[in-house]
């Protein structure tokens, strides 16, 4: 494991050369639907993430039409929320995961689940490639690593985030004690944490360097 | 936005896995609009539902399900939230964007209702999953002595308020739990407005209170 921050410059890739491509792939054709209302890149966003929300809403305990209903409730929102997705910030996959659960709990709640307020910059025009790929790689870093959890530990995380169960429900049932499984998740996600502080840095005002 | 005392993991991921009650999902939401730091930590749990959504089973979707989108996406005008935001950004909003939609408007919107000894409240939402209400206490005014049945996070959105020797200032979140007494005391110079969520009414430990608390409900 690679130590955070050491690099961040493309590294040449042997045996799994597609995983960053795809998400930088994704992020381009959302970009492009944001920007340029492409209809296209909006039916190639549709084949690739339609099934697995839907997927992922029925893992939730959704039943079929609802989970139906729902996916295609997410992907209106897709576009008409495009042009503010930030590469930078989330990779299509996270955006979608955000807007899928959101819908979601609307849906069973019939009101709209509070959420946090917009950064006031928004998206950048120009979206930093280097910031977006960055983003990617640590992302794919996280998912290497929940994908390497050991099994106990997988489950219990994919119970809090499929299931209706509490945090300290999952300690009691497995008598996993909670700091355990919550150290366990920092970890991952600290090194995506530290890359997001990175990205925010620039925007703040400073002086300049020069 | 200089916060001491952050929103906790275990709400974040709450929030990020969507096992909140919606009283908790205000507090949660409005925090992490002021506090960047809460806001990319959020954004790590996000990510990890991301990769779980990932490895979710893609499902077959209905027939002409895309067709079906298609023609929904042609009567839908893109949503122009951040830029509405842009807009009114030259305001010092008081209550954060999620607060102010359930409110109706900002500070000036909230129908306060005296509760006694200067104190006002204005509660939003009221469910068995708990409460969610704005409390307004005057510059330099203790808060009722009082312990609880269950757990109260407070966020503080204006002024500040001393609890023994820890300081809450706008964006910092208090969790006191089940037993916890304590008294907090708002600070000198401006009324302290908090977003308070209980989850279970309130025990005020003296007589006075004790009648508060009738007309308080918390």
């Amino acid at each position: 494991m690679q130590q955070i921050g050491s690099t961040k410059g493309p590294e040449p890739e042997i045996f799994v050369p597609f995983q960053t491509t795809d998400d930088a792939y994704w992020s381009r054709q959302l970009v492009a639907v944001g920007q340029e209302r492409d209809k296209h890149a909006f039916e190639a966003l549709f084949r690739q993430f339609a099934p697995r929300i839907k997927g992922f809403l029925m893992r939730t305990g959704l039943s079929p039409a609802m989970a139906e209903d729902c996916m295609q409730d997410v992907m209106v929102t897709l576009w008409r929320k495009a042009h503010m997705y930030d590469p930078a910030r989330a990779t299509v996959t996270t955006w979608v995961f955000t807007i899928a659960r959101n819908r979601k709990i609307d849906m069973i709640r019939k009101a709209r689940r509070p959420e946090p307020e917009d950064l006031p910059w928004g998206p950048e025009p120009e979206p930093e490639q280097a910031d977006a790929l960055a983003l990617q790689e640590d992302t794919r870093r996280l998912a290497e690593a929940v994908a390497q959890l050991p099994d106990k530990q997988r489950k219990l995380l994919e119970r809090a985030y499929f299931g209706d169960v509490t945090h300290s429900e999952i300690a009691a049932e497995t008598g996993l004690p909670l700091g355990t499984i919550k150290s366990r998740i920092r970890l991952a996600i600290d090194r995506l944490r530290h890359a997001m502080e990175a990205e925010t840095r620039p925007k703040t005002p400073r002086l300049p360097q020069d | 936005m200089n916060v001491q005392h952050p929103i906790t993991d275990d709400l974040l991921m709450g929030y990020a896995t969507g096992g909140l009650p919606a009283a908790q999902d205000l507090i949660v939401a409005t925090a992490v609009s002021l506090d960047d730091e809460a806001r990319a930590r959020l954004a790590g749990f996000d990510a990890l539902g991301g990769a779980l959504l990932e490895d979710a089973e893609p499902m077959p979707v209905a027939d002409g399900a895309l067709n079906n989108v298609l023609e929904r996406l042609a009567a839908s005008a893109p949503e122009d939230s951040v830029h509405a935001d842009i807009k009114t950004a030259r305001r010092d909003w008081v209550l954060p964007r999620p607060l102010r939609d359930a409110v109706g408007g900002d500070l000036d919107a909230v129908r306060w209702k005296s509760v006694g000894m200067g104190v006002k409240q204005c509660v939003i939402d009221s469910s068995p999953d708990g409460t969610v209400r704005l409390l307004s206490i005057p510059a330099g005014q203790a808060m009722p002595d009082h312990g609880h049945g269950g757990s109260e996070i407070t966020l503080v959105l204006q002024g500040a308020y001393l609890d023994g020797d820890l300081r809450f200032a706008r964006g910092d979140v208090e969790v006191a739990s089940e037993g916890d007494e304590h008294m907090p005391v708002a600070d000198l110079g401006e009324d302290c407005i908090c977003l308070v969520v209980t989850d279970a009414p309130l025990r005020f430990t003296g007589l006075v209170p004790r009648i508060a608390q009738k007309f308080l409900r918390i």
